[in-house]
């Protein structure tokens, strides 16, 4: 990381000592953003198209009416087995002789590490600057529901991955959905799993890493002072370059052990700020409560401020979007439904605590403007007007800097790292799924691992209008494809849970003794 | 009653003292059974990639596989050759808490193992492997020097 670090306080240097190629970069951010715009807009258009005679994009609907069916299906089981999913990170039903293969927690860790990230930071900021404090309130509503989505999808994930001779795993949707609709005597799984991974290597293309490159750039640009996006871009790909393609494991190592510092150091600071001002959580809470059904006068109204907060959600969690299966599926277990109970903490974690927190911090420190007379939010086009015209990392950067003024630059370091290890993480999931479309190969990896690098380059130095809009149409249709699929495939998990928990009642299913 | 005696190598040179010792009282004992156990040092909590997890049991079965021939299956093989009955076993996890559940799952009577050989600022954090072990285990120990 000394090496990232150096480069990245070394680029607004360089930029300032050559001006005029800098003008040349301005002109060249605003040419790839033009075309990516041009480029990706009808996929974007057709993802959230709303539905007719509304303002409400189908996708959201789907996303939500998905998650509501899982739960209802299985029983709230995000209720009934939150203990249990505890006990089983916490290796209580660990075979000790099992010692050194992939833990539980080690799933979740590694499944969070490539969610908790900007979604969480910039992604709530997003939200809240647009929808206002109500999209908190649906935000965590999706977070809840969503645990079930996670627990069906990555249950399967498990249940179908391939395990190779040499002791190695693939898995994820594209081997669930092939595997299951030919058990299940379906049709149309191969074309289903095909699509799926083509949408999930645009995910990783977009949400997994243009989006991150883009708001780390944004991050960075607010500390140090504006310089081209690409300069940042190049950096970020050579060290995903040198860590995907290279091989020099100790970067990300360093990275997979300070993300979780920085994200309790980040959910620490929160709880400060919350603590110092604990006589505002009651209004923030009443913001939160008052915007979800009224809107407070934010665009579109409570609907803008619903759209919002499942938008983020879903973006920060990934639940149903099929990601978090490729993660969890490496995990040692003969009992695939016990992953899906472990990653139903996911949502819990990163949207219903942590994305919570962002919007508290955010909602109190009075960076979002309200017109004293009306009592509601002022309007800067479609979006919150705010102190000094921030959006997304800037505004949750703001929010935390108006308690804690040096905070911004740990924020600073954590987005960076945040957005290394999100895109080490999708760099993973498009390669599993690069290797379902094109088969496994070293050629065949090192194409998928550079076009991925130079996608880097083009989401640090696009704006991010576009790079929001495509991150989130590759997400979601991936989820289109999933839940469709998890449709079809919900009573196979339903029966592994009925006879997993008849087991557990029946003392057959115990824990170890540590 | 056969007795059993698990011995705790960590790869390096001391061991060849903790087997030599074991070989001493296992032949004053007469009716003994010798356990060489190798544990690989490993948490359930670290924090990995997720193309390391989906190697991780491939990994696995190459330390597994890398540590019996290279620690445990000489040391055996010696044993072996000087009269004794004897096994070997690896396992992944905390140092001290493995030898001892290896101890009680086989129903061992002693653990012999040589003073550590850990240093620096984990030694002094956390402890050494060794003064953990005679601070938790269950049964004997003996710390060869």
């Amino acid at each position: 990381m000394k090496i990232l670090n150096k480069a990245l306080l070394a680029a607004p240097a360089i930029a300032a000592a050559l001006p005029a190629q800098a003008q040349d970069a301005m002109s060249l951010d605003e040419r790839v953003n033009t075309i990516f715009a041009e480029f990706t807009g009808p996929f974007v258009s057709l993802i959230f198209a709303p539905l007719p005679g509304t303002s409400f994009p189908w996708i959201v609907l789907w996303l939500v009416v998905a998650a509501s069916v899982f739960t209802i299906y299985f029983s709230f089981v995000q209720l009934r087995y939150f203990s249990h999913a505890v006990s089983l990170v916490k290796g209580d039903y660990s075979d000790p002789d099992d010692a050194g293969e992939v833990s539980h927690f080690q799933a979740l860790a590694t499944a969070l590490s490539g969610t908790v990230g900007l979604g969480n930071i910039a992604g709530v900021a997003v939200a809240v600057g647009i929808g206002g404090p109500g999209a908190t309130f649906w935000m965590i509503l999706a977070g809840l529901l969503g645990m079930a989505s996670k627990f069906t999808e990555c249950t399967l994930g498990v249940k179908y991955r391939n395990e190779y001779p040499d002791g190695t795993v693939s898995g994820g949707p594209m081997y669930y959905i092939s595997k299951g609709f030919k058990e299940r005597g379906l049709p149309g799984g191969g074309a289903l799993a095909i699509l799926f991974s083509v949408f999930c290597i645009l995910g990783a293309l977009g949400g997994g890493n243009m989006f991150q490159a883009n708001q780390a750039h944004a991050q960075i640009a607010g500390i140090v002072g504006d310089y081209p996006g690409w300069i940042t871009g190049l950096v970020f790909a050579g060290v995903v370059f040198a860590v995907i393609v290279g091989g020099i494991k100790s970067i990300a190592n360093v990275t997979e052990k300070v993300v979780p510092f920085m994200g309790i150091l980040y959910v620490g600071a929160a709880l400060v700020i919350l603590l110092v001002n604990y006589d505002q959580i009651g209004w923030a809470f009443g913001q939160i409560f008052a915007g979800a059904f009224t809107g407070l006068g934010v665009a579109g109204g409570f609907v803008g401020a619903l759209i919002q907060g499942f938008k983020r959600a879903a973006f920060s969690n990934e639940a149903g979007v099929g990601s978090a299966a490729i993660a969890h599926s490496a995990v040692r277990t003969k009992e695939p439904i016990t992953e899906g109970f472990v990653s139903l903490l996911e949502p819990l974690i990163d949207t219903v605590v942590i994305c919570t927190m962002t919007a508290l911090v955010i909602t109190i420190s009075g960076q979002l403007l309200i017109d004293p007379d009306t009592g509601l939010y002022m309007l800067d086009g479609s979006a919150i007007a705010t102190v000094d015209g921030n959006s997304g990392v800037s505004l949750t950067s703001a929010a935390f800097g108006a308690s804690i003024s040096w905070f911004p630059y740990v924020l600073a370091i954590a987005v960076v790292l945040f957005a290394f290890s999100t895109m080490i993480s999708w760099s993973y999931y498009g390669l599993k799924s690069w290797t379902y479309l094109f088969g496994e190969g070293k050629t065949s990896e090192l194409i998928f691992k550079v076009i991925f690098c130079v996608f880097i380059v083009i989401g640090a130095a696009a704006s991010l209008g576009p790079v929001i809009d495509f991150s989130d149409a590759a997400i979601f249709a991936m989820a289109v494809v999933n839940i469709t699929a998890l449709y079809f495939l919900m009573s196979i998990v339903r029966e592994e849970l009925r006879s997993y928990s008849e087991r557990l009642r029946s003392g057959e299913i115990k824990k170890f003794a540590h | 009653m056969t007795t059993k005696l698990v011995i705790g190598l960590d790869g390096e040179g001391s061991g060849d003292r903790a087997l030599t010792y074991a070989t001493d009282l296992a032949k004053r004992i007469g009716d003994c059974e010798l356990l060489v156990a190798y544990v690989i040092e490993w948490s359930p909590y670290s924090f990995q990639t997720a193309e390391e997890n989906a190697q991780r049991h491939k990994r696995r079965e190459e330390e597994i596989s890398t540590a019996m021939s290279r620690v445990v299956d000489p040391a055996v093989e010696g044993l072996k050759k000087n009269g004794m009955t004897a096994s070997g076993i690896v396992r992944h996890g905390d140092v001290a808490h493995t030898l001892n559940s290896i101890c009680e799952k086989e129903g061992a009577h002693q653990i012999i193992v040589c003073r550590s050989s850990e240093g620096g600022i984990t030694k002094r954090i956390f402890g050494s492997s060794t003064a953990n072990l005679v601070m938790s285990a269950t049964v004997p120990v003996t710390v060869i020097g």
